[in-house]
């Protein structure tokens, strides 16, 4: 199978556009409006450009040697961590702010969880020079203060979501609550392959780049495909990247959600924020609050084609716990001499936790940021563990 | 729906739709207060987790309604109990109704005799299986129409619409502003150039005199944010006087 553009927006039963009527004019727009330059080679040499320049692509593949010893399997990571702002997430915001231009906005509106998609949004308007504002739950604004304070630097006004959860889905409401009133000049940078269409598409096109640089570098390296592709899924973006250079051969495609906010592991089918997709929520369709370590993957939806994927078996999802994803951080850390974000943390999880059915097998993993943005979090948290032990053993 | 709103118009006069949120404290006392001032349909919230057609005032109804742990069943038995006179509408996502399921969401519309659905964000694309569940058991689908669709995609909005045309006033959420848009002037004026169905307009419509301005063009006002307002602030007696005071400057 290969990746062609959604008809009518949808993923088999997964996808469409379910937004405001306000909206929906604006949805066409765009929709038209990305068809057109995605086929112009103007348009796509800018890009390119943008991305080798100034962001610093390619991303390298590295081989992990002393991990893949340990665990006893071949890993490689595709190290979007290298990117400017420190995650895959600015391949998206650089083609969606350069579309904004050639549309005549002159504004950015994005939502941000852990605050990688607002900095890289609040960067790309700065290069840009497009106004921006960045919605943030408040909790989250608390979790990645760095963040904050980064967005800022850039030249963002970052606006606090107190309503309802007061994380990245309440950042999401706010953000499309700003562009119901000012869709006639600004652009909704949304952060990942969710939303309406043409958004699902649109940013996954954008991340593609991921997956087509990895199968080169892999086909060079290994002389074939990996045997297994995984990502953490937050919305997914970073994980249908790197699915899309692969989805078309044999690799086993696994993405990784955290089991606080595992919109598959946990979820059945529902509408929000524009789209059909797994949704975690009550009996009633309220939708439940994902609760997770990682700020970025603290999502109770998922992307539509994720959820294709899975009704149709290519991809497989599976879930991870806090307590899995801190040993992997450190493990990374401590062996490798890369300190990942939590997001992909959750990726290595798995492959720590699957290591005997993955026993001898080539794994291709998409460390998707850096983990900087988390250095404080776990700190506090590791210190207040070995604090924990320490009396307990005097305890004993 | 559509039968009383048309009987309104071809009595000379203008529709009046007070908005209240289902589950919120009094509000079944609030909805026979708002029938007796002169309400001539009702729109009824089914709180949601996640509106994002909605601004402050309605979030804050909304979340009070839910933390007392309304759901959609408990807001639609009671309607069913509510025997006020005037044909009601409830308005709510469109999770709600597909969590429910579509038939069944209708079929109990219907058997507890609302009149109409509203769903935001079902535009009309959309709105196919939702509209032709609604159809079969004969609950009226309302659709909304925006200042930024083109006159070619207001008709298809207009032959589609079932009990009104709801007419969004202004490009934003719901909410009270000092002054009523141009934009929703403009939006009545489109609608009643094109549709015989009854064009109602809504969103930005806080005031009697600015309900008064718009249905000089339009067929009658949603009102929302300001009723809301009153009914966290007083209660059902605050929502009588306020929706009496809508009335007065309607007639
Ligand atoms: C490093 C990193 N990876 C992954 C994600 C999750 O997003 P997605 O699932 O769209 O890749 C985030 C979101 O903030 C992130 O910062």
């Amino acid at each position: 199978m290969s990746m062609a553009e959604p008809v009518g927006g949808l993923f088999g039963d997964f996808g469409g556009r379910f937004v405001p009527e306000p909206l929906v004019p604006a949805c066409e727009e765009l929709e038209a409006a990305f068809r057109s330059a995605w086929a112009d080679d103007g348009f796509r040499g800018e890009l390119n450009q943008l991305l080798a320049d100034y962001a610093g692509r390619p991303s390298p593949l590295t081989e992990c040697h002393r991990l893949s010893e340990e665990m006893g399997l071949r890993l490689l990571l595709k190290r979007e961590d290298l990117n400017h702002t420190g995650s895959h997430k600015i391949n998206n915001v650089l083609g969606q702010a350069l579309l904004a231009v050639r549309m005549g906005k002159t504004r950015l509106v994005a939502e941000t969880g852990a605050g990688q998609h607002g900095v890289a949004t609040a960067t790309a308007a700065a290069l840009l020079g497009l106004e921006c504002v960045v919605y943030m739950g408040e909790v989250d604004m608390e979790r990645q203060a760095l963040n904050v304070f980064r967005m800022q630097l850039l030249g963002a006004e970052v606006r606090s979501a107190v309503s309802g959860s007061r994380t990245l889905k309440d950042a999401i409401n706010e953000a499309m609550r700003d562009w119901v009133a000012t869709v006639e000049n600004s652009h909704y940078c949304l952060g990942s392959v969710m939303g309406p269409h043409p958004y699902p598409w649109m940013v996954r096109e954008l991340h593609r780049v991921i997956g087509d640089e990895a199968r080169e570098q892999c086909n060079q390296l290994l002389g074939s495909d990996p045997d297994v592709v995984t990502a953490c899924v937050g919305g997914g973006s970073n994980a249908i990247g790197i699915f899309s250079g692969f989805v078309d051969g044999d690799a086993a495609l696994v993405g990784v959600e955290p089991a606080g906010g595992a919109a598959i592991g946990r979820g059945v089918p529902g509408v929000v924020h524009g789209s059909k997709s797994f949704l975690m929520q009550d009996e009633h369709g309220q939708v439940l609050e994902a609760e997770s370590i990682s700020a970025g993957l603290d999502y109770p939806g998922i992307g539509p084609e994720h959820s294709h994927l899975a009704a149709i078996g290519r991809a497989r999802y599976e879930s991870v716990t806090d307590d899995e994803v801190v040993a992997a951080f450190e493990l990374l850390s401590r062996t490798e001499g890369i300190i990942p974000a939590l997001e992909p943390a959750h990726a290595l999880a798995w492959v720590s936790r699957a290591r005997q059915e993955l026993a001898g097998h080539s794994v291709l993993l998409n460390l998707s940021g850096r983990g900087d943005k988390d250095v404080d979090q776990m700190m506090a948290r590791l210190v207040a563990e070995t604090s924990n032990n320490g009396d307990d053993g005097r305890a004993g | 729906m559509e039968a009383a709103l048309r009987a309104r118009r071809s009595q000379g006069g203008k529709a009046l739709v007070p908005y209240l949120t289902g589950g919120l404290g009094d509000w079944q006392t609030a909805l026979a207060a708002a029938a007796d001032a002169g309400a001539d349909a009702i729109e009824v919230g089914i709180p949601f987790s996640d509106p994002v057609i909605d601004g402050p005032v309605i979030q804050e109804a909304n979340d009070r309604a839910l933390a007392d742990g309304v759901t959609p069943l408990s807001v639609l038995d009671a309607l069913g109990r509510l025997d006020i006179g005037v044909p009601l509408a409830v308005m709510t996502y469109y999770n709600i109704a597909f969590r429910f399921g579509l038939e069944r969401f209708a079929s109990v519309l219907a058997e507890r005799g609302v009149a109409a659905a509203i769903l935001p964000d079902l535009p009309l694309e959309e709105a196919g299986p939702w509209a032709e569940a609604a159809d079969a058991a004969g609950v009226e689908t309302v659709l909304l129409a925006a200042p930024t669709a083109s006159d070619e995609r207001l008709a298809r909005i207009c032959a589609r619409t079932r009990g009104f045309v709801y007419g969004v006033g202004l490009l934003g959420v719901t909410g009270v502003r000092d002054e009523l848009a141009s934009s929703a002037v403009v939006m009545a004026g489109r609608l009643k150039q094109m549709t015989d169905v009854p064009v109602l307009v809504g969103v930005g419509v806080g005031t009697p005199e600015q309900a008064e301005e718009v249905c000089r063009v339009a067929d009658g006002a949603v009102v929302g944010s300001a009723v809301v307002r009153q009914m966290l602030d007083g209660g059902p007696a605050a929502v009588s006087e306020l929706v009496g005071r809508f009335r007065q400057a309607l007639d």
